[in-house]
């Protein structure tokens, strides 16, 4: 009986059981779904694009039966491989921080999207009806955490992927790796003092560090969005920058340059290697979904102005994530782009482009932005 | 339920938690899941570390350039102040529509050229660049001591 009362209550809005059913499902959704499914298709697209950009073979192998679907099936056979591959360790490795590198490359990434809003709230118990924005008494917030410190928490926890890559690199009791382990946290460091700075800029502009609040500031054009503006712009091309450098990608990757450079995690196989693997895919996924967040309106979908107030709470819902996925998926295609579009740059020019360009760029913009609202007001 | 301020406020970091705590337990399983399909055939030869093919000479740790130290050190301070900054970036806006706009404007002001004043006294120390010019120790070169011409 009292089983079946807690069961009953979980599906009634503000009962304990129905606040906890609702985040799990949220959480679960984002990191289990999501940020692995859509990092799994862009490790099939990075090799289909660089294929066609760069006239190489691409992913030509993997099928199932006659089934190939221009190598789709590559990242099924990526997952079913490092499941089973065998894992090495050397002997000499620190083994216990040996294991733990790869959980603080991977976990961080993943955890980041607790803070970000995926679609527009949904009204509890009336979502069949048409729901105007703002009127509904039992919202559901598409969001895991609503947290006031907000963008803080996601540099708080990025942050702790330095580890994962700095420890790598020290555990394997490689000189290469330990090398790359170096080159990782110095690059790392360096550019998340210019992604801080980037985005204080949009802090003036919002008032809050709470992506929810930001997302709700921006409207559903395309000119009310957090990039439109020259200040705005100009944080927007700092921090995607300084975001890029961070997933250590081309044309910043100097840490770890797939068949050239000896990176920090040359020592891992198997499924730890698969972690780091798929670790640098969840952080382009999730850092494109914070930048959708912040500089491109978030869940709202463009050029259909009182959506809302004309379709049903559900409809409504979908239709905003959908927008957000597509927002987000054309974001990382976008990074994939300039990933096989650049060149990669010497180890001192990155840190100079750091230090001494976009630094001091991103601490005159702060002010240049301060001065704009003062003079806009 | 969740009425006030401060029992919402509580259920999100609740909920970031269980964000922390799922995303590592799915983790561990992954890996544990992993330990038992994979096989293990570990000999001598597997356990030694990569290069190249070359029997590594010498340990993996090794001194390293204090120039990495140095960048993380500034880095440090630097995130510090970035950090601090934030609260007041978020009341600037009410502090503007307050009409104390100027005052606004030189406490950020101030917060982001102590910053700025903090970049140009480790770029005049030339701990920036990347590349140094070899001192005179440095420069030496190393003692010959195989003796071959």
């Amino acid at each position: 009986m009292h089983m079946w009362e807690t069961i009953k209550g979980s599906f009634e809005y503000g009962h304990p059981g129905f606040t906890g059913l609702s985040a799990l499902i949220k959480i679960v959704y984002l990191m289990l779904a999501f940020g692995p499914g859509l990092a799994s298709i862009l490790t099939w697209m990075e090799r289909r694009q660089s294929s066609l950009m760069q006239d190489r073979l691409g992913p030509n192998r993997a099928n199932i039966g006659r089934f190939k679907a221009w190598g789709i099936t590559h990242f099924l056979a990526d997952a079913l491989k490092f499941m089973v591959k065998e894992d090495f360790v050397p002997v000499k490795a620190h083994k216990f921080l040996f294991a733990l590198a790869p959980v603080l490359a991977l976990a961080p990434a993943l955890i980041v999207a607790a803070i970000i809003p995926f679609g527009a709230p949904l009204c509890w118990g009336h979502l069949t009806e048409i729901v105007p924005t703002g009127t509904c008494g039992q919202a559901v917030d598409l969001q895991i955490a609503r947290l006031d410190v907000g963008i803080l928490f996601y540099f708080a926890i990025s942050s702790l992927s330095v580890y994962g890559a700095t420890l790598a690199g020290w555990s394997s009791y490689n000189k290469w790796a330990m090398m790359g382990g170096l080159r990782a946290s110095s690059q790392m460091m360096s550019y998340e003092v210019t992604m801080g700075m980037a985005v204080l800029s949009m802090f003036l502009i919002y008032g809050t560090l709470e992506p929810g609040a930001m997302v709700a500031q921006q409207g559903y054009w395309p000119w009310q969005w957090g990039i439109w503006g020259i200040p705005t712009a100009l944080s927007f091309f700092l921090f995607l920058t300084a975001a890029i450098a961070e997933t250590k990608r081309t044309p910043f990757d100097i840490p770890e340059g797939e068949p050239e450079i000896i990176g920090y995690f040359v020592e891992y196989s198997g499924l730890r290697f698969g972690m780091f693997f798929l670790g640098e895919f969840i952080e382009i996924v999730f850092s494109s979904a914070l930048m959708v967040t912040i500089f491109l309106g978030g869940w709202h979908l463009p050029f259909l102005d009182g959506l809302a107030d004309r379709v049903p709470n559900i409809a409504f819902v979908l239709i905003t994530h959908g927008a957000w996925i597509v927002k987000v998926f054309l974001f990382t295609g976008f990074q994939l782009l300039i990933r096989w579009s650049l060149p990669r740059f010497r180890s001192d020019q990155l840190m100079q482009l750091g230090w001494q360009r976009l630094l001091p760029v991103s601490i005159a913009n702060v002010l240049i932005t301060a001065g704009w609202i003062l003079y806009s007001r | 339920m969740l009425e006030s301020a401060q029992n919402f406020m509580q259920f999100q970091f609740g909920s970031a938690l269980a964000f922390v705590v799922i995303a590592c337990l799915f983790l561990f399983v992954t890996l544990l899941l992993g330990r038992l399909l994979r096989p293990a055939t570990q000999n001598r030869d597997k356990g030694t570390v990569y290069e190249c093919g070359e029997t590594p000479l010498g340990g993996g740790w090794f001194n390293f350039n204090p120039r990495f130290y140095i960048v993380a050190l500034v880095f440090l301070i630097f995130d510090v102040e970035v950090a601090f900054t934030y609260p007041v970036a978020t009341v600037f806006q009410r502090w503007v529509g307050r009409g104390d706009g100027a005052l606004a404007f030189v406490e950020i002001a101030a917060f982001v050229l102590i910053l700025a004043l903090g970049l140009a006294y480790v770029w005049v120390k030339g701990d920036l660049e990347w590349l140094q010019p070899a001192t005179a120790r440095n420069a030496e070169p190393p003692a010959d001591t195989t003796g071959a011409p």
